[in-house]
């Protein structure tokens, strides 16, 4: 009995929470990880790109709720969504046409794209401001759980309770699906291998008459649609600001470098790692240890390794330990 | 000549390495490009390809001047191009290789990849294995065997033998014959110039991106004067 409390204790507070913020920042990584397989830069302004989408999400949310438009138990964010992820695509191709498409013409270096984007990050970041504000927003509407913690205990009699908000499962079915149509895109369709084919060799892809821009093009609408929805998603699980989702580039750098930065497996592979390793490190395992040894062993401090204030430490020392033990990633990546 | 590009002259920024150098291959033949390092062999071929801006001279592709046509182009006008590195696609598996290298045709190419498995059966058994998992030799197959994907009129090969061993580059040489057997014509950089001379139809020798001995194969590899300057006696 006492190990099951302490096996439901750790998954309410640790595998389901992660398995939701991994799969928001797997989403995320992967467009970080297309845009530098194949336009060759480290973007930083994906997190501004998904404040972007999620501020257009919430904007609809609002325009539907006063028309008393509602999706019955689900948010109305879904509904909101489609058009954001349009409008988000729209933004980063306009992006692409007015700051990136220069610097490739003149065949501009890694680093003065990505300096390139640091500049867009700004812009987007005071876009989003100026239109929405700084606060934090939450925009969840509809069934909030899918199990309360208080209906699982009558069920099982256990003492701990296991809840798992609808967002969380909404995040990973939503993910699940977007993963496996990305990865039947990119390895069945002539679009997407035409886009790993330029990822793995440039100057041979276009030798094969693969059209450049066409591959550029794919490949910002597909990252500015992922973005719009992992920012939307992380938003009804938690809630939306602009300077939050600005943060999120690092985990989600993190992730896609972990996993092997230009291979999209690693991408999922490292949202998962990062995901857990920043749960599992800021996780107070007091109660968890409690159920597991003898009451007279029973710990007096928190055992809380660091505090939530920290967890983005969490994502630079992966960052550091995978740079140095093995720059590819876990999956192999190119070296950066 | 089926393709003819003649008295080329042009470099990267000021300097020209070609000078005034000519070459071409007709229909069914191969055409060697020998010479000693830095002679202007790979620069030649590039030029042919497109990709390097020619100051005079011009190449012209079954009777059409394709001159100012990028190398996209004239792929697309029937020349394909094997470059000497970085000549497959790593990441992707054979069959994917090869419908890359299909990726401008939009009729079915399906037969065209079974002549390719049949010219290359080892690629028909390693079809679904990752290019970058291969032999060097096996990865020159695939390489070639994407460009014809084609279906050329024209091969361009950026030595195809470099870094393979002897026994590799004989069965490559007769992979090369039997593709000019198909009535393909095949223009080639060799730097094993007595084993490629071997096999051509047709032979040019560059020193400093000039033409210094222009002829028949045979009779290149019989010429003292080519043998001791340039084939090492």
């Amino acid at each position: 009995m006492e190990i099951l409390n302490a096996i439901v204790l750790f998954t309410n507070f640790v595998v389901v929470p992660a398995l939701s913020y991994g799969s928001q920042l797997a989403l995320g990584a992967l467009g970080i990880t297309l845009i530098y397989g194949i336009l060759r830069f480290a973007n930083f302004a994906h997190g501004d790109t998904m404040a972007f989408g999620t501020m257009i999400v919430i904007l609809l949310t609002w325009l539907l709720q006063s028309w008393g438009i509602s999706f019955g138990p689900l948010p109305t964010a879904l509904l909101a969504l489609p058009f954001a992820v349009v409008a988000t695509a729209a933004m980063v191709l306009v992006t692409d046409r007015l700051v990136y498409a220069h610097y490739r013409r003149i065949r501009a270096p890694f680093i003065t794209m990505t300096m390139a984007s640091i500049g867009v990050t700004l812009v987007l970041n005071g876009v989003v401001r100026f239109i929405i504000g700084t606060d934090d927003r939450t925009f969840f509407d509809g069934e909030r759980f899918i199990m309360k913690a208080r209906e699982f205990k009558t069920w099982s009699g256990l003492n701990e309770g296991l809840a798992i908000k609808s967002s969380q499962a909404l995040t990973v079915g939503v993910a699940f699906i977007l993963v496996v149509v990305l990865f039947w895109f990119l390895n069945r369709t002539r679009t997407g291998k035409s886009m790993r084919a330029f990822s793995d060799n440039e100057d041979l892809a276009l030798l094969s008459g693969i059209s450049p821009r066409k591959v550029v093009a794919v490949t910002w609408i597909i990252a500015g649609g992922l973005a719009a929805i992992a920012g939307t998603l992380y938003g009804l699980d938690k809630s939306f600001g602009p300077f939050t989702y600005f943060q999120l580039v690092l985990p989600m750098f993190a992730a896609a470098i972990v996993g092997g930065v230009g291979n999209p497996l690693g991408a999922i592979v490292g949202g998962f790692v990062v995901a857990f390793s920043e749960v599992m490190l800021t996780y107070a395992y007091k109660k968890f240890a409690t159920y597991l040894v003898p009451p007279e062993w029973a710990p007096d401090g928190l055992l809380q390794l660091l505090g939530t204030d920290y967890k983005f430490a969490v994502s630079f020392f992966i960052l550091v330990i995978v740079l140095l033990v093995r720059p590819t990633g876990i999956l192999r990546g190119k070296v950066i | 000549m089926l393709l003819s590009a003649e008295n080329m002259t042009g470099g990267y920024g000021g300097m020209d390495i070609l000078k005034s150098c000519s070459v071409g291959v007709e229909r069914g033949e191969i055409a060697v490009i020998v010479g000693p390092n830095g002679a202007g062999k790979s620069t030649a071929m590039k030029a042919v390809l497109g990709m390097l801006d020619l100051r005079e001279g011009a190449v012209t592709l079954d009777g059409k001047d394709i001159t100012k046509l990028s190398p996209q182009d004239r792929i697309a006008a029937g020349m394909a191009f094997v470059p000497q590195t970085s000549n497959v696609f790593t990441g992707m598996s054979v069959r994917e290789n090869l419908e890359m290298g299909a990726f401008l045709r939009t009729d079915d190419f399906s037969v065209t990849m079974d002549e390719i498995f049949e010219l290359f059966p080892i690629l028909s058994e390693k079809q679904d294995q990752l290019a970058g998992e291969l032999s060097g030799g096996q990865r020159q197959q695939v390489a070639v065997g994407r460009a014809l994907m084609t279906r050329p009129n024209v091969l361009l090969l950026d030595e195809p033998t470099a870094g393979v061993s002897p026994i590799v580059m004989d069965e490559l040489f007769d992979r090369i014959l039997e593709i000019r057997n198909k009535g393909v014509a095949v223009l080639m950089v060799e730097q094993n110039a007595r084993q490629a001379l071997d096999i051509a139809d047709r032979g040019y020798v560059l020193v400093t991106g000039e033409n210094r001995f222009t002829d028949t194969g045979q009779a290149l590899l019989d010429n003292p004067e080519v043998r001791r300057s340039f084939l090492g006696g």
